[in-house]
């Protein structure tokens, strides 16, 4: 799956599940401070990434992960 | 007071229907493909609440808490209680609810399914405890007070009622959120129709449900959300609040006897007692809401109860059950509301399909169909499993 690919269906999720706004989706988003996810919606991050991709993700997988940019490198780095 | 039930979705929806003998019964055929030998319940629409509430707070409800979380919003617009209020005051929330099945079934599925438990995702846990309506209600409405869920089979809206009513009488509390809810989907009571205690003669569904008829064949689960503002006197005068009611007593008991069948004794002790602490005599009583939820030994144990109790006082006596079906945790907060709606609006609701009384009913003063009376003081029943039972005395405030 390319990387513009994958940038469209975690837009989507977040829009559509987390009820982020559109115009927030910008690559140097923080996904704590910019996106308001706490630690629960990191669970649901989880859950909607394995719905999505088939990718089982764990806590390690988000160390150094704080920009929108940062996960899908993630997703990215993991499916290809 | 707020309430979202089979029979309507707020208080005057609910009135309507209780004046006109409306039943909230229909038949479910997703039940009856599912292995139900019953496959009636209360017909209720689940809540759309994705304009009233944030993901983070919709995602932790399960169906119980939803019916619960729109009860409470009329509930506190009616008592003029808004969240800057509820921030800057001491309010409390007891409320009963002693199920959450469809929420654990379905993530112990995902677990089953995908072999990972983080995949049920973050709300499961809030969804599948018991405590699961007091919590999020506590969380969204950002409530200070007592934090507690009653668990008492089919009277544990009524006890939450009763116990709120000691914490405020105490001078523990001046305002608590007190009700009950009920989860009404297939999940959550195939186990109580395996017990085949669940209506058998079920068309028309209107007519199935016939609490102290001779010809009765079981129950109907239903469901939903009650929620009462219970208030100290001196609080609801200062602030300039509609006082609806004032609960006067509060009688409890508990069979000590076999889990599932009832007897006489232990609800005749909780009317018993529930007049001795209002200071009353049994012939003060106007009305009585029973329990009776159209099984023969637990209508015919009721009907001996109050006999036994109020004797020749013959107090008008009807079941909204054979209206609403049975709401089991929901109900004796449920019961509590349609009650004070007849006293609001000088109207006994009636207990509909009843034709043929039996030995036991035929000592009471049964209302068959609507009466437009008056009503001072009423007494509401419930009762459980485990043999809880309940009685709640509520007077009109003159």
């Amino acid at each position: 799956m390319d990387k513009e690919t994958i940038i469209v269906k975690i837009n989507d999720f977040l829009v559509d599940e987390f009820e982020a706004e559109m115009d927030d989706l910008v690559p140097d988003a923080n996904l704590k401070e910019t996106l308001e996810l706490d630690s629960l919606d990191f669970v649901d991050l989880v859950v909607a990434v394995e719905s999505e991709f088939g990718v089982k993700l764990v806590a390690e997988d988000f160390v150094g992960v704080e920009t929108l940019d940062n996960f899908y490198h993630l997703i990215d780095v993991k499916l290809n | 007071m707020g309430i979202y039930s089979c029979l309507g979705k707020n208080l005057q929806e609910v009135k309507e229907s209780l004046y006109q003998g409306k039943s909230g019964i229909v038949f479910d055929q997703d039940r009856k493909e599912f292995g139900y030998r019953s496959a009636l319940t209360g017909g209720i629409e689940i809540p759309n609440l994705k304009k009233l509430l944030s993901r983070r707070e919709r995602i932790s409800m399960g169906e119980e808490t939803q019916f619960a979380y729109v009860s409470t919003l009329e509930a506190l617009k009616n008592a003029n209680i808004d969240l800057s209020f509820l921030e800057k005051n001491e309010v409390g929330i007891i409320y009963g609810n002693d199920s959450t099945a469809k929420s654990v079934i379905e993530s112990i599925d995902i677990v089953r399914n995908k072999k990972d438990t983080t995949l049920v995702g973050s709300g499961a846990i809030f969804k599948s405890m018991n405590s699961t309506v007091t919590m999020n209600l506590s969380t969204i409405f950002k409530l200070r007070g007592i934090n507690l869920t009653v668990s008492a089979a089919c009277a544990s809206g009524s006890h939450s009622v009763g116990l709120g009513f000691h914490l405020i009488k105490s001078g523990m509390q001046e305002i608590i959120i007190c009700g009950g809810a009920q989860e009404v989907n297939k999940f959550a009571m195939g186990s109580f129709d395996g017990l085949g205690v669940f209506a058998s003669d079920t068309l028309p569904p209107a007519e199935a449900c016939k609490p102290f008829d001779k010809n009765r064949s079981g129950l109907v689960p239903s469901g939903g959300g009650a929620t009462l503002i219970l208030e100290s006197y001196e609080s609801a005068v200062k602030r300039g609040a509609t006082i609806l009611g004032e609960v006067i007593g509060y009688g409890f008991s508990s069979n000590g006897d076999h889990i599932s069948s009832p007897n006489m004794d232990g609800p005749a002790r909780a009317m018993k007692n529930a007049l001795k602490q209002a200071a009353i005599s049994a012939a003060d009583i106007d009305y009585i809401n029973a329990h009776a939820t159209s099984t023969p030994i637990g209508d015919k144990m009721e009907a001996r109860a109050i006999h036994d109790t109020f004797k020749d006082c013959s107090p008008y006596v009807s079941s909204t059950k054979s209206m609403t079906g049975h709401e089991c945790w929901m109900a004796g907060a449920s019961e509590i509301v349609y009650s004070m709606l007849m006293m609001e609006h000088s109207f006994i609701a009636p207990n509909i399909n009843l034709e043929e009384t039996d030995e036991d009913s035929a000592k009471l003063n049964l209302v068959k169909e609507t009466i437009d009376k008056k009503i001072d003081v009423f007494l509401s029943n419930s009762f459980g499993f485990g043999g809880t039972n309940s009685a709640i005395i509520i007077k009109k405030n003159t």
